[in-house]
């Protein structure tokens, strides 16, 4: 899965796409933690970075384009370009992480 | 009687330790973006410079929140409109911060720019109540330049 190529820009550098599969993409709700809740509520007081909410953040976009690859390699591709992320929160504790790209294939 | 002092308690914590966190903060981004500055950072779709083929996409996300002195005084000024400036630096300070992080791992890639940067920005927490959250995320496409005989050095020839 490594050797597919991920960028968002409308063309791979160096390389020639030979073949255009479609839109592919990846989405995960995640929901906060009530225990790194607490620690953001404290760490509201001070102000500054939430760590939990950035590494949690992370892993769902993670998660989100991990399955986007999962459905670009199923198509055959072998990149996937134009790549965008989107995130909306759902409600006050969940957001949803949205991530897609079209498959392609590169020579 | 308590809650009042409760509340002048969190007013002034949030003061000092949200000053000395902005103070702080905006130190190291400098010596951050000082110590990245040979990636060139650009939101361009196409590439103008010969590169080696491939990229890779990179991203930085942090999420930040800003401080109760802050907090209560943008509800203060929310009443009357206006310039909230408290939340100007919090929201540009993380967004420094998310292309920083994007970059760092643009270096560890061994990149010479990143392109069509796009910095997005996302809520946290729909009540006002809630933690007053925001996330920004900073991706684009790091490449290399490709090394090529550009400026024959005289001396090895």
């Amino acid at each position: 899965m490594r050797d597919l190529i991920l960028t968002n820009l409308e063309t791979v550098p160096g390389r020639q796409i030979t073949a255009h599969l479609g839109l592919v993409q990846g989405n995960t709700v995640r929901a906060k933690h009530v225990g790194r809740d607490i620690m953001a509520g404290l760490k509201n007081i001070v102000g500054g970075e939430l760590r939990g909410y950035t590494e949690l953040l992370n892993d769902a976009r993670e998660e989100a384009t991990s399955r986007m690859t999962a459905q670009a390699a199923q198509l055959g591709a072998n990149a996937v370009i134009n790549v965008r992320y989107s995130t909306s929160s759902i409600s006050a504790g969940a957001s949803e992480l949205y991530c897609y790209g079209t498959a392609v294939t590169v020579a | 009687m308590s809650s009042l002092i409760f509340f002048l308690i969190l007013l002034a914590v949030g003061f000092f330790f949200g000053r000395a966190n902005e103070a702080a903060h905006l130190k190291r981004l400098e010596t951050a973006e000082h110590a990245l500055s040979h990636i060139a950072v650009n939101n361009l779709k196409h590439i103008y410079e010969p590169t080696e083929a491939g990229g890779v996409l990179v991203s930085g996300n942090v999420v930040v929140a800003v401080d109760y002195f802050k907090k209560i005084i943008a509800n203060v000024k929310m009443i009357f409109g206006g310039k909230l400036g408290m939340y100007d630096s919090l929201i540009s300070r993380a967004r420094r911060e998310a292309v920083v992080r994007m970059l760092r791992e643009a270096d560890a890639l061994g990149a010479d720019a990143v392109y069509n940067v796009r910095v997005e920005f996302s809520a946290i927490g729909a009540q006002p109540q809630a933690i007053g959250g925001a996330e920004l995320l900073a991706y684009g496409t790091a490449i290399k330049r490709r090394s090529g005989p550009i400026s024959p050095d005289p001396a090895a020839s």
